[in-house]
């Protein structure tokens, strides 16, 4: 079995994009398969029997999902172009943060965009305090979470990059204000014009165009 | 010389991981016992985000958040490691524990604060979030083959936590009937002595469940059905 590399993957999602800049970044050789989520493949359902999602990265044969944990399996396999510091305590640093990110960071994008109009001033202000404690204590005076260069706490913030424009768009609430947020703000210009990263963004209008459908299907849905 | 504590609390599954995690590696450590009502001005200053339990302090360095405390203890002390050697291996144990921490931890716990028609949707939920641990678990002793990793470190909540709350409440979650494997993964998980002198006595863990920053409602709650089990029994 050769050592080839496929990731399932689906355009819009900013969790495929993970993996995409991981291998990117790593010069790693991948064929990309994309999924149409309202009509799964059978071997995306048989690589993923758990959640059925995307991304999946397949490497000679054998499947891996979660895109954190597909992360730290290319970063093993993978060393050079490391995206996790050397030594064990920065790790578990920002490994600290990635988790953050997920829990306290989902929560925060729930209520604000997908949570109902009643609620949104104050979902706004709580994404505004997750916002503060990243730029404060995750980011502080670095270029980039991974000091000087691009790390795996960038690719999973990254989520502020690109896909919070669209988001700020359909509900009408500007969250990522510069001067609210000026490292933070930096860090998203920065991160964009970033080599590999300018070369694989998500198209901004077909992504707006994508989340004004989703969204206009979750009203018109009956309560 | 090595400096190691651990801020934990001696009733809470999160502080009692990194307590096995610590002990299958031999690694000698100071424990602190924090009052989640009274923290003390270390824990806040080790966890200023969080302010929780468990906090590791490795040579004045803090690591905050159960998961990323127990990969830090793998990668600084290789005596019986917890996580597989083959990246593949690794990659399929990490999947398992963010699943048994992501899903079962809330999908199980929800079955205590509902009743009636609500109660058996939840546990039929429930019981298709066990149905691939159980799957997971065939043909194996533990989650991480003969002897204890990662999954099994992580899922210790659900061996003993919540089995305890269940049978204290009446419930019929995770039985012996519905969930064998799993069962018989519990019995000898708690049974282990790398595991069971980390566990609180059973009516020490009733007696502090549910934590306050639950909300005094589900405390209220809580008791008035462990009340109704027991006029029941």
């Amino acid at each position: 079995m050769d050592n080839e590399v496929k990731l399932h993957g689906f355009w819009p999602s900013p969790f495929v994009y993970r993996v995409i800049w991981a291998l990117k970044l790593k010069g790693i050789e991948y064929d990309y398969i994309e999924e149409d989520l309202a009509n799964k493949s059978e071997l995306l359902l048989r690589y993923n029997p758990v959640y059925k999602k995307v991304p999946v990265l397949v490497h000679a044969g054998k499947p891996i999902s979660e895109s954190l944990v597909i992360l730290e399996y290319i970063e093993e396999v993978w060393p050079h172009s490391p995206l996790l510091p050397k030594d064990p305590y920065e790790r578990s640093v920002a490994r600290f943060w990635i988790n953050f990110a997920t829990d306290k960071g989902r929560s925060a994008v729930r209520s604000l965009f997908w949570g109902g109009g009643d609620g949104k001033k104050e979902a706004a202000e709580q994404m505004f305090d997750f916002l503060k404690i990243i730029e404060e204590q995750a980011l502080g005076d670095k270029k980039f979470f991974g000091g000087n260069s691009i790390n795996m706490v960038d690719l999973i913030f990254a989520w502020f990059a690109c896909w919070i424009q669209p988001m700020e768009q359909l509900v009408g609430i500007k969250v990522l204000e510069p001067s609210r947020l000026p490292s933070l703000h930096a860090w998203v210009k920065n991160f964009k014009e970033e080599p590999i990263i300018k070369e694989n963004l998500p198209d901004p209008e077909r992504l707006l165009a994508y989340y004004t459908r989703l969204t206009s299907n979750l009203v018109s849905k009956p309560t | 010389m090595e400096e190691v504590k651990l801020f934990g609390h001696p009733a809470s599954p999160f502080s009692c991981r990194v307590e096995i995690a610590l002990k299958l590696k031999g690694v000698h450590y100071d424990f602190i016992a924090e009052d989640p009502s009274n923290k003390s001005p270390q824990l806040l200053q080790y966890n200023p985000v969080h302010k929780k339990i468990p906090v590791l302090l490795h040579n004045g360095k803090p690591i905050a958040e159960s998961l990323v405390i127990l990969e830090y203890i793998d990668e600084v002390w290789k005596t019986n490691p917890i996580l597989p050697q083959n990246p593949h291996e690794k990659a399929k144990a990490r999947f398992w524990a963010n699943y048994v921490e992501e899903k079962c931890l809330p999908a199980l716990f929800k079955t205590f604060w509902s009743v009636g028609e609500q109660y058996d949707k939840d546990k039929a939920e429930a019981g298709e979030v066990l149905k691939f641990l159980e799957d997971e678990l065939q043909g194996k002793k533990f989650f991480g083959g003969d002897s204890i990793g990662l999954v099994d470190i992580v899922a210790n909540f659900m061996a003993f936590w919540f089995r305890t709350i269940q049978e204290a409440l009446g419930l019929d979650v995770l039985t012996k009937d519905n969930f064998p494997k799993l069962w018989e993964w519990a019995e000898n998980y708690v049974n282990c002595s790398d595991i069971n002198q980390f566990l609180p006595p059973k009516d020490k863990l009733i007696a502090i469940f549910p934590p306050p920053y639950m909300g005094q409602h589900l405390v209220a709650f809580f008791q008035s059905r462990l009340a109704a089990a027991a006029a029941a029994k």
